[in-house]
């Protein structure tokens, strides 16, 4: 084991963390936004508008991570109307591409999580609402929304920690975050075991905060299940 | 431009299913080694010997908190010297390389391995007690008790879980694709280059996946139905 290799590494597996981390938040927000549209859709009660956006979850929970993120990078490129359109800047960068692949994946899977909240809240609980005069929109804001988050955090967990370990694809395309400098150095200097360790264990404690900061949401939504002091 | 996927001298279609075979074969190899590690792991985080406990826990903890490109990194460059310092150790003194496949495998597999330890470990939790205690009442060994009692029913407690990890374990497969290994991802990316129709072949292969995903959901939901056929419906 070379431990001063180990430390002389670090600091350079550490200067892809912004990348990584501008990949796990953005894609995060984003996805966070197209699963609320999307979960609303599939509760719409709209029949062609259900069975659009439950294709659109089909297809991005049953296909792996690198076809979404290829077709993305590589696919979109190669018609001539997307690459006359005002997206273009944006498409023709790994970064953005590497956004919108992982935003639309763990977005399908993110509303799968919270349909199954909101679906979760009693139905009782919004007769209250509505016999209280509260109108539909109200009541969702205040009563079934605020509950469904708190019901789907844990579920949402597993998620997070599925999205740190995704964006280590964003290296396929060229994207220099921890993994694709890991991968970088280790072609270099063929010390495997070192450098898996080193970037193993930033994703591990990437991973060990994130699920950290999921409990704190946890506790803090749920104040009147910890004892008065 | 559909003549590109098909099966003539002109067309990929005959790649691409031997791609799709390859994946099935990485796929099913990787998760019944993963059964075969998650078993081992469970027990032995069912055991009563704390550094089996640790051992089992900082591997299922490790594995499924790391990205699996980088597990699949780590067999692909550092395999074959692991290979060959065990052959050594066991008097061997040449170099032994693993080859693509057998990497593939051992990489998917030791991942779907961690989380079916910790679906089998539900399963086998889930049996209940006094039933082992039945069966050593009457006399049964420990092997017997195992064959006839805890299997059969971890197994139908396990069905469900292992679905999902099924589903992890194929499409974790796609990232083996980076070692060359010609599975469907990596001949796709080949065609997509060859032919300058990213679009069409990348989009082939997710429909490709999608039909394996499906059949295969399917496959397990009549293994539940059949695996619970004894069981009282409330």
């Amino acid at each position: 084991m070379n431990w001063q290799l180990m430390w002389d590494s670090l600091p350079r597996m550490l200067g892809g963390l912004t990348l990584t981390l501008q990949l796990i938040v953005g894609s995060l927000a984003l996805g966070a936004l197209v699963a609320f549209g999307v979960a609303l859709l599939r509760l719409s009660g709209n029949r062609v508008v259900e069975t659009l956006a439950a294709a659109y979850v089909f297809v991005f929970r049953g296909t792996p991570l690198l076809v979404q993120i290829f077709l993305v990078y590589y696919g979109l490129g190669q018609f001539e109307f997307i690459r006359d359109s005002i997206l273009w800047p944006f498409l023709r960068e790994p970064y953005w591409c590497a956004i919108l692949a992982l935003t639309l994946n763990t977005g399908a899977y993110t509303s799968e999580v919270l349909r199954g909240a909101i679906l979760s809240v009693p139905q009782g609980q919004v007769e209250a609402a509505r016999a209280c005069g509260m109108s539909r929109a109200l009541a969702f804001r205040r009563i079934v929304l605020p509950v469904a988050i708190r019901q789907m955090l844990p579920a949402y967990g597993n998620e997070v920690i599925l999205m740190v370990k995704a964006t280590s694809l964003a290296s396929t395309i060229t994207l220099m975050e921890v993994t694709g400098i890991a991968r970088r150095m280790i072609a270099q200097t063929f010390a495997v075991f070192e450098l898996f360790i080193v970037a193993g264990a930033i994703y591990l404690v990437l991973n060990f905060i994130a699920t950290r900061l999921i409990k704190f949401a946890e506790w803090r939504l749920t104040p009147y299940l910890r004892a008065r002091a | 431009m559909l003549e590109l996927l098909s099966f003539g001298p002109n067309g990929w279609g005959g790649q691409l299913l031997m791609g799709t075979a390859m994946t099935v074969a990485v796929a099913v190899s990787a998760f019944a080694f993963g059964i075969l590690v998650g078993s081992l792991g469970a027990s032995a985080k069912l055991s009563h010997s704390l550094a089996l406990n640790v051992v089992a826990d900082v591997y299922t903890t490790i594995v499924r908190g790391i990205p699996e490109l980088l597990v699949i990194y780590l067999l692909f460059f550092g395999g074959s010297g692991v290979a060959t310092s065990i052959a050594s150790a066991f008097g061997y003194d040449g170099r032994v390389d693993l080859n693509a496949f057998t990497i593939g495998v051992l990489a998917v597999g030791l991942i779907s391995g961690a989380y079916s330890t910790e679906v089998i470990r539900g399963a086998v939790q889930s049996v209940p007690f006094g039933q082992i205690e039945a069966a050593r009442a009457c006399g049964m060994s420990r092997w017997l008790i195992l064959r006839r009692v805890l299997v059969p029913q971890t197994l139908r407690f396990a069905l469900p879980g292992l679905g999902n990890v099924w589903q992890l374990t194929l499409k974790d497969t796609a990232l083996v694709s980076v070692t060359a290994l010609a599975e469907l991802m990596r001949i796709t990316h080949l065609a997509a280059g060859a032919t300058r129709q990213p679009f069409l072949f990348y989009s082939t292969a997710a429909v490709l996946y999608l039909m394996l995903t499906t059949i295969s959901t399917a496959l397990f939901n009549r293994a539940e139905i059949s695996a619970n056929r004894g069981v009282r419906r409330a």
